[in-house]
């Protein structure tokens, strides 16, 4: 399987081509092009009106492009309806037929295809033992607790085995506990299935979990993808940088931050004018003292100290408009810091990058 | 899955055809067909000037408008504490008023309109029970004249007021009540100042519908009025069925629209929603 | 006279006054009777013993029934009354899903110009419709012929189904057509399995109400029916220009009954689409 992303060594079981989608004078989706592998679990991360979930209705054929092409498998399928597409797909509210039982919803796809009952029957005793829903056969769908639900419309995304499986932000509804038992198993189930994936969400941690690549999108464009790591610690924008989680900015301009300290980043060159130094909280150290020596060091005063059980997050003044964020671990033997405490803030050339917007 | 522009036209088109060719095109057809017979245009302007600037006509109007007010002031009165019930009402007794309401609502209006005539008759039950309880000596006359008409009219336009008013008053946050009764307020202040302000589009509302369903009614003032009691669907009617007068019917029926379209345009503006005319 | 009155109601709620509470209640009880009364006393009237209206009946019978039912012109009317009827359901109710379907799934543009329009039937005097429709029947030698006036009635119907479907339809969450198109439905296929299932209960009071309208509509049939086709309404209101007679209370009280009998047939689908079909816009 594709961990690293690497295109093109199989035919893809999705490609997107050119992707273009414009209601009125909008355009949501622009020129998106992506190639995804069979067996790959791909992510589309994107806050509200990025586009997402309409390129996700252009792949499931709910939406027809205005430009460009959808080759499933190879196959051109841009105007082909929904059905003949083969794919399962699991909603964010879940869907499920409220007039129909359990069995009935997950039996649908086959029921559809009017499979004979024996065949219906044993697939879906097999789609819900995945799903571990056996025994609820003959309940409703109101009758069932959310994540019940959301097993159901898992149950009946891959009772067909279909070949790819779009998901909407399925855990959207969940509450935290159970998001992250549910991440687990829908990443289990896609391994053991060896389908191919393509989820949307909006929530950087379910997308950093479960995902073998994300793609990054904002304002219809996908501004960065690669795999998990890759694309949280090498950002190659602002907006990635604090759209995957906590992140430090500080204006950069070429080699300077802050009107002149030095920095060193390994990758990435700043404009001279515009540009941001771009470091996750973790990175910082924070050492007692008031002079900083040589690149990546600020000098600056402990603000405000946040226990996060794991860590303990400083804010430390620097004389940026916001404050450095620094994750400390919350380990035996490290000294804490209290409010008024000068500290100096540090990090290392590769665990920095100067972005240029 | 939503429909393309075609999908929704291919699924409008039959019940959009239906309203063409068997409501606006007969109207329409109706109206110029009948004027044409007139003749040219300065034909119909002088016999329009001579029929509706006629003593009968005008009364007519007068009429109409003078019995769809009264009815209209009638159905608010007894509307809006019915309406304020049910509102109020929980559990079985909101069910009993909920049928003493609906049950009239949906049955025929001849039937409603019979049943009234037989209380209201010279020999009515009401007459009957007034002279057996000696209270008046001879039958009053209680039908064929104005009284029976709004009486009549009042029980067959009411459900539509209590409905309607009904939406606005249920949409009336409670809380907001009580605050201003916390507030020290008067009932009848906390009525004049809160209620009545929040629930005035409804019977704002209420009445325009009222009022104009009541001046296009013609079934309870033909069978229940007397012969000063003509409304104008009525002398429409007789200019059809005994003179065969299309274009003076024609005529009449472009005024009664045009009122009847000017008030559904302004009740538009404060009934946001078509709940209050249809189950 | 309204307004202290309701606030008297008001002030009930609130401060519980006793000797307000009692009256507020006499005086809805009252109005709720005068209601309720005229349909009581024609039902009670129809099944009279005496030989004129008199109240309460000194005996009791079936005469007028007997009298209703043997006359082939009442008989005739309510033939046409349930053919009539009968042909406007199916016809409004069908085309109604139709254009509920396309309201509020379609997107298009002047939804809120052809709303008016679909429901204009409703605002409209019915002596105009009905004299429009008159004019080109009477033209064309439509007058009397049962399915014309059928096509009549549908257009006065149309607007309570398309009231009712709009609603039912705007229950029904879009992903769940969508659900089955992914999984293999075509329009049809998510007609029958998804839409058609889950707005049933809607269907059948919209059947009922169109039923309704036309059984009880008397301004249309009244310039179509001609004396071939002469409805129930129709021939009551012949029979009443005429006289006040207790024939008409057993007609009426048929009436009645069939409009208690589709309301309580309504009030059962209603029960069940609250129990077995919840709205499904309201997400999990």
């Amino acid at each position: 399987m594709p961990r690293d992303g690497q295109e093109g060594a199989v035919d893809p079981a999705i490609l997107l081509e050119a992707l273009t989608k414009r209601y009125g004078a909008e355009t949501v989706v622009s020129d998106v092009n992506l190639a995804i592998a069979p067996g790959e679990f791909l992510t589309l991360l994107g806050p509200s009106g990025s586009g997402k979930t309409t390129t996700l209705s252009m792949l499931a054929g709910f939406v027809i492009p205005d430009a460009g092409r959808v080759l499933l498998g190879g196959r051109d399928v841009t105007r082909a309806p929904p059905r003949v597409r083969g794919l399962g797909m699991v909603f964010q509210n879940y869907a499920i037929f409220p007039h129909l039982d359990v069995f009935e919803n997950v039996a649908f796809p086959l029921r559809v295809q009017k499979r004979p009952q024996g065949e219906v029957a044993s697939r879906v005793a097999d789609a819900l033992a995945l799903v571990k829903l056996t025994g609820f056969e003959r309940r409703y769908g109101r009758q069932l607790s959310g994540g019940q639900q959301q097993r159901v419309a898992l149950a009946r995304a891959i009772v067909a085995q279909p070949s790819v499986v779009l998901m909407d932000e399925p855990l959207g509804a969940l509450d935290k506990n159970l998001r992250y038992h549910m991440q687990v198993e829908i990443k289990e189930i896609q391994r053991r299935l060896g389908m191919t994936v393509v989820y949307v969400t909006h929530d950087q941690e379910e997308a950093l979990t479960m995902s073998d690549r994300i793609a990054i999108m904002n304002h219809g464009r996908i501004v960065q993808m690669g795999p998990p790591r890759a694309v949280y610690e090498r950002p190659e924008s602002s907006f990635v940088g604090r759209f995957l989680g906590e992140a430090n900015l500080l204006p950069a301009s070429g080699a300077t931050v802050l009107g002149g300290r030095p920095v060193v980043a390994d990758a990435g060159a700043a404009p001279a004018d515009g540009g941001w130094l771009f470091v996750r909280p973790e990175k910082v150290a924070l050492t007692a003292g008031t002079e900083a020596a040589g690149p990546n060091a600020l000098p600056g005063t402990v603000r405000h100290a946040s226990f996060l059980g794991n860590v303990v997050r400083y804010a430390v003044e620097v004389g940026a408009e916001e404050p450095l964020l620094c994750d400390a671990a919350n380990a035996p033997g490290i000294a804490g810091f209290v409010p008024g405490d000068a500290v100096v803030a540090s990090w290392s050339a590769a665990d920095c990058r100067l972005l240029a917007d | 899955m939503p429909l393309g522009r075609l999908g929704a036209f291919l699924l409008l088109g039959p019940s959009l055809l239906l309203l063409v060719l068997v409501f606006l095109v007969p109207i329409g057809w109706f109206i110029t067909g009948a004027l044409g017979e007139l003749g040219s245009f300065a034909d119909i302007r002088e016999e329009a000037v001579a029929v509706l600037g006629s003593r009968a006509v005008l009364g007519a109007i007068l009429n109409t408008n003078w019995i769809a007010f009264l009815v209209t002031v009638m159905v608010l009165l007894i509307g809006y504490p019915v309406a304020y019930a049910l509102t109020r009402a929980k559990g079985i007794a909101f069910t009993l008023i909920l049928v003493c309401i609906i049950l009239p609502y949906f049955t025929s209006v001849i039937v409603r309109t019979y049943a009234w005539m037989v209380l209201l008759g010279r020999n009515g039950l009401i007459n009957q029970a007034l002279l057996a309880l000696g209270i008046v000596d001879a039958p009053l006359d209680l039908m064929y004249n104005r009284l029976g008409v709004v009486i009549g009219m009042t029980y067959v336009l009411l459900p539509y007021m209590v409905l309607t008013l009904y939406s606005a008053m249920k949409a009336v946050d409670p809380r907001l009540l009580q605050a201003a009764e916390g507030m020290g307020a008067s009932p009848l202040r906390v009525f004049l100042k809160v209620f009545l302000p929040l629930t005035l589009h409804g019977v704002i509302a209420g009445a325009l519908i009222v009022f104009i369903l009541g001046i296009g009614f013609f079934i309870t003032p033909a069978l229940m009025g007397g012969p000063s009691d003509i409304m104008i669907a009525m002398l429409i009617e007789r200019e059809i069925e005994l003179t065969q007068n299309w274009p003076t019917a024609a005529l009449m029926t472009l005024v009664l629209l045009a009122v009847t379209l000017s008030l559904y345009a302004v009740y538009q503006r404060f009934a946001n929603q078509t709940e209050g005319l249809a189950p | 006279m309204s307004a202290t009155l309701s606030a008297r109601i008001i002030e009930f709620s609130t401060t519980g006054g006793m000797l307000r509470a009692v009256l507020v209640r006499a005086l809805v009880v009252l109005l709720c009777v005068g209601l309720l009364a005229p349909i009581v006393v024609v039902v009670v009237l129809s099944f009279s013993g005496d030989g004129y209206m008199r109240f309460p009946p000194e005996s009791f019978s079936f005469r007028w029934y007997e009298r209703f039912l043997g006359d082939h012109r009442w008989r005739n009317a309510i033939l046409n009354s349930v053919l009539v009827a009968g042909m406007t359901c199916v016809f409004a109710t069908f085309l109604g899903f139709l254009a509920a379907y396309a309201m509020v799934r379609g997107g298009f543009r002047a939804k809120g110009a052809v709303t008016a329009f679909l429901l204009a039937p409703l605002i409209v005097p019915h002596v105009v419709t009905a004299i429009g429709i008159y004019y080109l029947s009477s033209k064309w030698g439509l007058v009397g012929v049962r399915p014309w006036i059928a096509v009549s009635h549908a257009v006065v119907a149309l607007p309570v189904v398309l009231v009712i479907l709009q609603s039912a339809l705007r229950a029904v969450d879009p992903n769940l057509e969508r659900a089955a198109m992914i999984f293999g439905c075509d329009r049809w296929g998510v007609f029958r399995r998804v839409v058609l299932p889950l707005t049933l209960p809607a269907v059948v009071s919209a059947a009922l109400f169109s039923f309704l309208t036309s059984f009880d509509e008397l301004m249309i049939s009244l310039f179509l029916a001609g004396v071939r086709a002469e409805t129930l309404p129709v021939r009551i209101w012949n029979s009443l220009l005429l006289e006040v007679e207790p024939t008409i209370a057993a007609v009426s009280t048929l009436l009645i009954g069939v409009t208690v009998i589709a309301l309580l047939a309504d009030w059962g689908v209603r029960q069940y689409r609250a129990r077995a079909l919840p709205d499904t816009t309201k997400g999990p």
